[in-house]
């Protein structure tokens, strides 16, 4: 069943796996493996990456809650304005995350328009850890989005308004057709997230500021412990990287193995509150 | 199928004639110079440039320790100006360096503030008490030479962020973000109106030092010298005060 490709793309394919993996191995082979578990214990690092994995885990809970509907509507959009739904939902992707920094300082800073209100009524972000969820769901969730929408255009309509017509209300479609045929999208897309959410930089510098316990998230000590020790900087830097791999991977096996319950599902959708 | 290989190939070549316009038959003179020096030392790249017809000069503008990453993993460059004495050793010390690194401008720090002053902020006293510091990490120079005058000063800071690069730090209080913030004096005049100087008495007693050297194995060695004679010149000073650098 294996499909053979032409040379040449095999060739390509393999200058590309070396372009992304060998400087991923450099990195490891730098990496002082028998200091990392005392550098780890430092009180930086570890402030780093406790902050690091509560922040991630509630900027990718807020970007499921917020960016799964927000996918559900754009697939929705039709016209000019699913065009430019779609366009502001993606661009964070695409935009230095220095620029999403700026841009939500500028929005959500004191000074800004949003920010001036939140700073009347005693709320200000800035230097926050909330600014460094706000930072991290801002570029990670179109990652979510982009996934979830796409699979969504390519659904089959048919169990859906096979369910519908049998009776099935608007949320009942959604959780018991929809939702299950999108699982591994969202499961994928929601990795995807994560995992930038995690090495999330230059938004969090700009926005939210730099301050261990705080702030500080692990890329940020990455950066600051470059100045002054390289070996730190760079278990910190496997830290990370072990991290994303590991997300990126367990999530892609979690996902693999859903499908198969979805065309089930179908008619389970409209049983128990169809039939009245 | 023929017309999406005649694309890709024309994409392929594309990109290679792309990649290779930046080889020119000039000659090229190399500077790495720490990201406080930007101002200064574009201008002393035109000069350079007026009195060197043919000679081209590429700036790396970074934070010192960086380019110190970048002299180590063998990066070829001309001249390198350090932010501070520290980050240039590490660059002798590596064997990066050809002669002795010379210090050609020495900057203090000053209290900044946004405009009109929205903190009521007088100076590192009291008048700090819940309001927002930004100061730089102890672990680049500005935030180092800010820990060795707190010390001196027999001050204690409570910052709500220690930023890794004196631009960050900076960035915060001309968006009004924070209340005040500690950087070079030079970083503060390059900001004009964006922010207020407040000076801190007795910020002499920390000076900061940059040093210039030639770069091991410059390919420019003569450029070099020539580069480094302009910034220690008269006229190199005259540029330096300008933009509120101290000379030696």
């Amino acid at each position: 069943m294996t499909r053979t490709v032409p040379g040449w793309v095999a060739a390509l394919a393999s200058v590309g796996a070396l372009l992304i993996g060998l400087p991923l191995i450099g990195l490891l082979l730098r990496v002082p493996w028998v200091r990392v578990p005392a550098l780890l214990t430092e009180p930086a690092a570890r402030d780093a990456l406790w902050l690091s994995l509560r922040t991630c885990l509630a900027s990718t809970v807020l970007s499921v809650l917020l960016g799964l509907p927000l996918a559900l509507v754009l697939a929705r959009l039709r016209g000019p304005w699913a065009a430019l739904g779609r366009v502001v939902a993606t661009v964070p992707m695409v935009l230095p995350p220095v620029v999403g920094g700026l841009a939500l300082l500028v929005t959500l800073g004191r000074r800004g328009p949003v920010g001036r209100l939140l700073s009347l009524g005693g709320v200000e972000i800035g230097f926050t850890t909330a600014a460094v969820v706000i930072a991290q769901a801002f570029v990670a969730m179109p990652f979510l989005v982009v996934a979830v929408e796409g699979a969504l255009r390519s659904l089959d309509a048919d169990a859906e308004l096979m369910a519908a017509t049998l009776g099935a209300g608007p949320s009942r479609v959604l959780w018991r057709i929809t939702l299950p045929s999108l699982l591994p999208a969202i499961v994928s897309g929601t990795s995807l997230a994560a995992a930038r959410s995690l090495g999330e930089f230059g938004a969090t510098v700009t926005f939210a500021g730099s301050l261990q316990g705080v702030t500080r998230t692990l890329p940020l000590e990455i950066y600051l412990q470059r100045e002054v020790d390289t070996d730190t900087a760079l278990a910190l830097a496997a830290v990370l990287l072990v991290l994303a791999a590991l997300l990126v991977l367990g999530t892609g096996l979690l996902g693999r193995r859903r499908p198969a319950r979805v065309r089930a599902t179908a008619s389970a959708a409209t049983t128990p509150g169809g039939a009245g | 199928m023929r017309r999406l290989r005649l694309a890709l190939a024309a994409l392929v070549v594309g990109a290679l004639v792309l990649a290779g316009c930046t080889g020119t038959s000039e000659r090229r003179l190399t500077v790495f110079a720490a990201a406080s020096l930007t101002k200064v030392f574009t201008a002393f790249g035109d000069q350079f440039e007026s009195d060197h017809p043919g000679v081209t000069v590429a700036f790396t503008f970074d934070g010192s320790s960086g380019l110190v990453d970048q002299l180590r993993g063998g990066a070829k460059a001309d001249v390198f100006a350090s932010a501070d004495e520290a980050n240039m050793t590490k660059a002798v010390d590596a064997g990066r360096t050809a002669g002795e690194p010379e210090v050609f401008a020495r900057n203090v720090l000053t209290l900044v503030v946004p405009p009109g002053n929205p903190g009521e902020v007088t100076g590192l006293d009291d008048s700090l008490n819940g309001r927002k510091l930004v100061v730089c990490a102890a672990q680049v120079p500005c935030g180092a030479a800010t820990s060795a005058l707190a010390e001196k000063l027999g001050v204690r800071l409570k910052p709500v962020s220690e930023e890794s690069k004196v631009t960050d730090a900076l960035g915060k209080v001309t968006a009004g973000e924070a209340d005040a913030g500690i950087v070079y004096v030079t970083d503060a005049a390059g900001a004009g109106d964006a922010v207020e100087s407040i000076e801190i008495p007795g910020a002499d007693q920390v000076v900061n030092n940059y040093p210039i050297v030639q770069v091991e194995g410059a390919p420019e060695p003569q450029l070099a010298a020539d580069f480094i004679a302009l910034v220690r010149s008269e006229q190199g000073r005259t540029v330096l005060t300008g933009a509120g650098f101290r000379t030696p």
